[in-house]
C-alpha cells in the first residue's frame, strides 16, 4: 500500500468536510483531485513565463516554449513514445479519438470497411465511429463481452476480419474496471491490416503505459484524471501514420507558408495543433506526470488492486449488494461498479453524499453498457492514489446506513 | 444525517415511490411525450388524454430514482381533471418550488408540497422536474 497520508498531505482539496464530515472522494473515475505540484508549476507559468509559443524573439516567449515543449518530451517518455513528434496536445480524450476519426478515418475508410469497437466503450469511443461509419458507409461491428465484463480473445478473432480497417478499444473500462490485453488484440488487428486505437482514458492514471511495448498505432488519454488540469490531453501516433494525416484544424501555430489561395503545415506534431495551444495545460500535465513517476506507476497500479480487492472483499458482505465486472480483483483497476437492492443509484449517491462520500450514480457516459448489464443506472466508486481502506470503510458503513434507511422509510 | 435527509425523503414522496399512481400507458389517441434526462438516464413515458382543454388522464411509465418517479405519479395525479390552462399553472408553481423561490401557495399543492425540500439538493432538481417537462411539452404540442 501505498502512504497515502503523506500523498493526502499534497491535496489540499482533501482536507475539508462536506455536509459535516471529512471528504472521501471516491470519484476518480471521473476526475482526480489536483496535488499542490500542479497547482503551483500552473501558477509559476502564469507568474514568471506566461507567453505565447514559437513565435517571438523575447525572453518569455523562449521560457513559455521550453516550458510547452519540455511538457511534451515527458509525455514522450511517459509513454515510451519513439520521438516527440508522435505526442500531440488536444483538449483531452474526445478530442483525440475524433482526431484520428476525422483525419485518419474519412481518409482511409469506404463503403463496406469495418470499424470494430467493444459492448464497453464509453460515448467518446463509440459516436465519433458511430459518425465515421454515417459518413463513409463503413460498417460499425461490437465485440461481444463474457457474462463477467472480459473480453475473450476468441471473440475479438471472430469479429475481426480483413474487411476490418479500425479497432478503437478501451485498455481500462470506466464502468466494470476491466483491464483488456490490448497487446494481443493489436497483433489480431495487425494480422488483418487493420490499425488499432487504444483510449487510455482510464488507464494513464493508473498503469504503465508502454506505446512501442503495445504496439498500438494510436492512443488517446486525458490529463484531468491523472492528476493534471482539464482541457489537456494526449493523442499519440505513429509518426508514419500521422505523416500521411491531414489536420483537421486550421489557422494560426500549425502553418508553414500561408499563401493567398493555398499554404502548407508545419512539421508534426505542430501540424495538428492549431490556434495558441493549451501551454498552461500541457505545463500542468508535465508536473502531474513528474508527480506520478515520484511515486511509481507500478506502485499505484498495485495500490489499486489491493484498494479493489478490499472492497469488493468488504461490499460483497452487505447483502443485496452486487457488483459488476470481472470478480478476480486482479483483472481489474480501481473501480467498482455496483448497485444496492432496489434502491436507486441516485438515492444512493445522496446518502453517502450526506456522509460526505462522493461517489458517481448514472449511466457512466456508457449507454450501449448499462443496455448490456440490463440496468439503467448503477453507482460507481473509483480509487486513486490518496484513497486507502479507511475510506472503504467509509464507504461501506454509508451503504449500510443507506440499506437502513430506506428500509425504515418503506 | 437522517435528519437532512428526511428534507429529501419524506414518506410521502417514498409512498408514491412505492404505490406508483396512474402507472401504465393509455392506448387510444392519447398524447404521447418520451423524455429523458440524458446525464442520469431517468426516463419516462407519458401519455396524456385531452379532451376540450381538459386533461381527462394521464398516466406514466419510467425508470428512474425515488424522487423522478415520484415527483411522475404526483404529477399525473394532479393535473388529472384540470384544464391545460391550470395544468401549466400549477407546474410553473412547481418550478418556483423547486427554484426556492416564493410560490404561490394559494393554489391547492397537496402531496406536491412533500417535493419542497428537493430544492435544497441542487443535484436532485432535475430528477424532479423530469415529469412536469414532458407535461408541458405534450400538453404544449395539443394546443399548437
Amino acid at each position: 500500500m501505498l502512504n497515502t497520508k503523506e500523498i493526502r498531505s499534497y491535496f489540499p482539496i482533501l482536507d475539508q468536510e462536506i455536509n459535516g464530515h471529512p471528504l472521501v472522494y471516491l470519484d476518480n473515475g471521473a476526475t482526480s483531485q489536483k496535488p499542490i505540484q500542479v497547482i503551483e508549476a500552473i501558477k509559476k507559468y502564469y507568474e514568471f513565463e506566461n507567453s505565447n509559443v514559437h513565435r517571438g524573439v523575447h525572453t518569455l516567449g523562449n521560457r513559455a516554449t521550453d516550458s510547452y515543449e519540455g511538457a511534451r518530451e515527458k509525455v514522450r517518455k511517459f509513454i515510451n513514445a519513439k520521438s516527440t513528434k508522435e505526442v500531440i496536445f488536444t483538449r483531452g480524450t474526445t478530442t483525440a479519438i475524433n482526431t484520428v476519426a476525422q483525419s485518419y478515418g474519412l481518409a482511409n475508410l469506404k463503403e463496406g470497411d469495418e470499424i470494430v469497437i467493444t459492448h464497453m466503450e464509453h460515448h467518446s469511443n463509440i459516436i465519433p465511429w458511430q459518425q465515421l461509419a454515417k459518413k463513409t458507409g463503413a460498417v460499425l461491428k461490437y465485440i461481444d463481452l463474457e457474462a463477467d465484463g472480459t473480453l475473450s480473445l476468441e471473440k475479438v478473432r471472430e469479429t475481426i476480419t480483413n474487411q476490418t480497417k479500425i479497432v478503437s478499444i478501451v485498455y481500462v473500462s470506466n464502468v466494470l474496471g476491466t483491464m483488456n490485453p490490448i497487446k494481443e488484440i493489436t497483433q489480431i488487428a495487425h494480422e488483418h491490416g487493420a490499425v488499432m486505437v487504444v483510449d487510455g482514458a482510464q488507464a494513464a492514471p493508473h498503469l504503465k503505459l508502454d506505446v512501442q511495448a503495445l504496439d498500438c498505432d494510436f492512443l488517446a488519454f486525458s490529463g484531468h484524471k491523472m492528476c493534471g488540469p482539464t482541457g489537456i490531453g494526449v493523442l499519440y501516433g505513429k509518426e508514419a501514420l500521422l505523416d500521411k494525416m491531414k489536420p483537421i484544424e486550421f489557422g494560426g501555430e500549425m502553418i508553414d507558408f500561408v499563401g493567398l489561395y493555398d499554404s502548407t503545415w508545419k512539421e508534426l506534431p505542430w501540424k495538428f495543433e492549431g490556434g495558441t495551444p493549451i501551454i498552461a495545460g500541457a505545463i500542468g500535465l508535465g508536473a502531474a506526470i513528474d508527480f506520478l513517476e515520484e511515486i511509481g506507476l507500478d506502485e499505484i497500479e498495485k495500490h489499486e488492486h489491493e484498494l479493489a480487492a478490499y472492497a469488493m472483499e468488504k461490499m460483497s458482505t452487505i447483502d443485496g449488494l452486487s457488483i459488476y465486472g470481472p470478480v478476480d480483483a486482479a483483472k481489474r483497476a480501481g473501480i467498482v461498479t455496483f448497485n444496492l437492492d432496489d434502491v436507486h443509484p441516485h438515492d444512493v449517491a445522496t446518502v453517502l453524499d450526506m456522509s460526505g462520500i462522493a461517489v458517481r450514480a448514472g449511466h457512466h457516459c456508457a449507454q450501449p453498457l448499462m443496455k448490456w448489464l440490463q440496468c439503467v443506472a448503477t453507482a460507481r466508486a473509483s480509487f486513486y492514489i490518496y484513497n486507502s481502506e479507511e475510506d472503504i470503510d467509509r464507504l461501506v458503513t454509508g451503504l449500510l446506513s443507506a440499506k437502513e434507511y430506506f428500509n425504515d422509510v418503506f | 444525517m437522517s435528519s437532512n435527509l428526511d428534507q429529501l425523503y419524506r414518506r410521502v414522496i417514498m409512498d408514491h415511490y412505492k404505490n406508483p399512481r396512474n402507472k401504465g400507458s393509455i392506448e387510444d389517441g392519447a398524447l404521447t411525450i418520451d423524455m429523458n434526462n440524458p446525464t442520469c438516464g431517468d426516463r419516462i413515458h407519458l401519455t396524456l388524454q385531452v379532451e376540450d382543454g381538459k386533461i381527462q388522464n394521464a398516466k406514466f411509465d419510467g425508470e428512474g430514482c425515488s424522487i423522478s418517479m415520484a415527483s411522475a405519479s404526483m404529477m399525473t395525479q394532479a393535473v388529472k381533471g384540470k384544464t391545460v390552462e391550470e395544468a401549466l399553472q400549477l407546474s410553473t408553481t412547481f418550478s418556483e418550488m423547486m427554484l426556492g423561490k416564493d410560490y404561490d401557495d394559494s393554489i391547492e399543492l397537496e402531496d406536491i408540497e412533500a417535493l419542497s425540500g428537493v430544492s435544497q439538493f441542487p443535484a436532485r432538481i432535475k430528477c424532479a422536474t423530469l415529469a412536469w417537462k414532458a407535461m408541458e411539452k405534450g400538453v404544449s404540442e395539443e394546443t399548437e
